[in-house]
């Protein structure tokens, strides 16, 4: 094989097998909160770097949210040149440690890789991944944009999650002068909160957080806009000329079963929240967490994954994924999935809660299910479950965990008078983002409906954009 | 980081702090809390925000010691940090003329009802304030309740203060008497008490409102763990509360809920205390 990686001949490239991500051991792994994925090496990075045919006309890019220029960064790692690599992915994406570790590539830019045709796409989000850490490992903080014109305008971004933190980079960059408002005591959004440590490691989070602020982005916790500040109060009294609503939709959903109100059921937020920001798994903090021995988690999305896999974690003797569809339907991404297979997760598949069950003080002692069956497809496109007479079975355990989706949180949009919303509860924004209150727009979640962190990143970007066209009028 | 400007101790753990927080000064209305930690592997905590001062851009926080968090809290000192406080949180107080309106504050509830009883006799209701306890040091802000009161009744469990009995026999004695008409209750305490006297009113339909102290995370109606079954219906204390008719509140399943984190709560206490003690020798 040539040594110039970048005369490789197409067949070369073609012969090139995807290389594999090294990973901890499932057992050993998953009884700490220690990161699963160990990341790519360097030779190994250039190679997989080196299957990348460089096609004329990228299908990958035009699966990605946020169009990274994936050809362009795939080629600079086969290059050996990981520092370009990852400056050129920051033009597009602020967060790509973030990204390379938690976007559904299989279903996004790798679904769409020429590659899949004959055989298994280039492991873009390995390659992500691989050059965002190399970065922070080398202590390059992105380039700074100085000397930047200030505008002298000022926007607020509410809330710090992906949406956020990307809306509030991009306009410091444009020379906005940024404040983003976070309700909790530490900024990162469902980063810190929801997803848990051994998939995103805090100091990732903490590094782009570091990052936003040497752009000069003020950072303001515990301030809960609509409680401790209203937006109407922003844009008047504090001369904000423009807000952006990034807050997530963070409204849990429960079953509405007997005995959801048991000590030993937890919403999987109210779960997620105390072992991750709240570090309930480490024993000098002060938030307490019941660590149950047998786990039942409800739901079949990434954060009953999350939920399930903590709850091994904390130190489950076994750990249960309830689900009442298929496989096949579940919403996690398969790498979790798998991910939750390889620690001994069970799935109790087509399975429907009926009732938590409880013990003479209160307790959880157990979840009676009904199996289920796949009748017509359902407005979601998928395969309505349909209970089975007669096969009611009781699942014993001591802790039960919510994980069946979220609504949108009333507590920010009831407080700003106007807001319209649809009926749902979620927030209508034009084309552009913007609300039907001139100058403030909103993006993520509570516009979308629970979706990616890379989705939300895509409307961060693109609130931006319109911000500074509203602004530059 | 929020600085604390002035403590006081009230009485054998109970203190009160005044802290710098002024957009949570600046914001806050009756019947509102705040979450605070104090120091940065603290848990978060709700408590009851008892008074502001806007000119200063301070709140008043009245604290009583019963686990590791508050224990933890007593060693701040004033010009010391509390490292987070959040709000204000929760729905106002709901404040309406009435007539005359029996406070009932039982032990650190007392810090609860007291911003209610200035804001009811500013709507020019008449206030009988009952302050229960189980002990005379227990007893708390008797003297500032009294002062928005036209009649402060203290009764203990021991009768070392006032008089002897529970607050229900307070307040059955002032509904049972015929020149004594109570048009409605704000009551705050342990949840045993607050049950109590929703059962005394509820025969007679006296309007009852109490203020309920689930645990919470966020207290933006994030985590659900606050849930209460109001009326048989699903609420949360932190955004929906904390007060509500308290006769229509499942006491019951909130006193059980209560007891989930007791045993973890009495283990960092006590280890909490060993540490402190272990330090001044």
């Amino acid at each position: 094989m040539s040594s110039e990686p970048n005369k490789l001949t197409a067949k070369e490239r073609m012969a090139i097998p995807r290389q594999q991500m090294p990973q901890r051991d499932g057992i050993e792994r998953s009884r700490d909160f220690k990161e699963v994925n160990l990341g790519l090496a360097e030779q190994v990075a250039i190679r997989e770097a080196q299957r990348c045919l460089q096609c004329k006309n990228p299908k990958c890019v035009e699966g990605c949210p946020v169009g990274i220029d994936i050809p362009g960064f795939a080629k600079l790692v086969a290059e050996g040149d990981f520092l370009a690599a990852a400056e050129l992915i920051r033009k597009d994406n602020d967060l790509p440690a973030v990204t390379g570790r938690v976007c559904p590539q299989e279903i996004q830019c790798e679904a769409l890789c020429v590659r899949c045709k004959s055989g298994a796409p280039v492991a873009i989000g390995w390659l992500e991944r691989f050059v965002a850490d190399y970065q922070m490992n080398h202590r390059v903080s992105p380039q700074a944009r100085l000397g930047v014109q200030k505008t002298g305008k000022k926007v607020a971004c509410i809330g710090s999650g992906p949406a956020g933190i990307t809306c509030a980079g991009q306009l410091a960059k444009l020379g906005y002068d940024v404040t983003v408002f976070e309700a909790f005591h530490k900024a990162g959004g469902v980063l810190v909160y929801g997803i848990p440590e051994f998939r995103m490691p805090k100091k990732i989070v903490d590094a782009e957080i570091r990052n936003l602020k040497a752009l000069g982005v003020n950072i303001e916790t515990n301030v809960i806009v609509g409680r401790t500040v209203t937006i109407p109060q922003l844009m008047n009294d504090e001369k904000f000329d423009a807000v952006f609503i990034a807050v997530g939709a963070g409204l849990p959903e429960f079953m509405n079963i007997p005995g959801e109100n048991l000590k030993g059921v937890y919403s999987a937020n109210e779960y997620l929240t105390r072992a991750n920001l709240m570090e309930a798994y480490n024993p000098e903090s002060d938030t307490p967490i019941i660590r149950g021995k047998r786990v039942c988690v409800i739901g079949g999305g990434n954060t009953a994954m999350d939920a399930v896999r903590t709850s091994k974690r904390l130190g489950a003797d076994e750990s249960i994924i309830v689900y009442r569809r298929s496989r096949k339907e579940m919403p996690a991404r398969v790498e979790e999935v798998h991910h939750a297979e390889e620690e001994t997760i069970r799935f109790e598949m087509l399975t429907a809660p009926l009732e938590v069950l409880g013990d003479k003080d209160g307790w959880v002692a157990g979840l009676k299910c009904i199996r289920m069956q796949l009748g017509e497809p359902d407005a979601s496109g998928r395969r309505r479950p349909v209970p089975i007479p007669g096969s009611e079975f009781v699942i014993d355990c001591d802790l039960v965990i919510v994980a069946i989706g979220i609504g949108a949180n009333p507590l920010l949009t009831k407080t700003t008078p106007g807001l319209k919303l649809n009926k749902w509860g979620y927030i209508e924004a034009d084309e552009n983002l913007m609300t039907n209150i001139p100058g403030v727009f909103a993006g993520g979640d509570i516009v979308r409906g629970a979706a990616t962190v890379i989705l939300a990143m895509g409307d961060g970007k693109k609130a931006a954009q319109n911000i500074h066209k509203y602004l530059s009028r | 980081m929020f600085e604390i400007v002035n403590k006081e101790t009230l009485g054998p753990n109970v203190t009160r702090y005044e802290i710098k927080a002024p957009r949570v000064a600046k914001s806050r209305l009756c019947g509102q809390f705040v979450i605070v930690r104090a120091t940065e592997h603290s848990e978060r905590i709700p408590l009851t925000i008892a008074d502001v001062n806007t000119e200063t851009g301070t709140i008043t926080l009245i604290v009583q010691t019963v686990g590791k968090s508050t224990l933890e809290m007593t060693t701040l000192q004033k010009g010391g940090y509390f490292a987070d406080v959040a709000g204000p949180l929760g729905q106002p107080s709901h404040i309406a003329k009435y007539g005359t309106v029996a406070v009932i504050g039982g032990g650190l509830g007392t810090a609860v009802v007291y911003p209610q009883a200035v804001a009811l006799r500013e709507a020019g209701n008449k206030i009988v304030s009952i302050i229960g306890a189980r002990t005379k040091e227990l007893v708390i802000l008797e003297q500032l309740l009294g002062s928005v009161s036209d009649q402060l009744i203290v009764i203990t469990d021991d009768g070392s203060s006032g008089k002897k009995g529970l607050v229900t026999d307070a307040l059955r004695e002032l509904v049972e008497n015929p020149q004594t008409k109570v048009d409605a209750v704000y009551c705050a305490g342990p949840v045993i008490m607050m049950k109590a006297v929703a059962e005394l009113t509820r025969p007679m339909n006296i309007p009852t409102i109490v203020s309920l102290n689930p645990v919470m995370v966020d207290g933006t109606g994030m985590c659900g763990g606050c849930r209460v079954t109001i009326d048989g219906k699903r609420k949360f204390a932190c955004v929906d509360g904390p007060e509500f008719d308290g006769h229509k509140v499942d006491f019951n399943e909130l006193m059980d809920r209560l007891k989930t984190y007791k045993g973890h709560e009495n283990k960092k206490y006590e280890e909490h205390k060993c540490k402190l003690l272990q330090g001044n020798k």
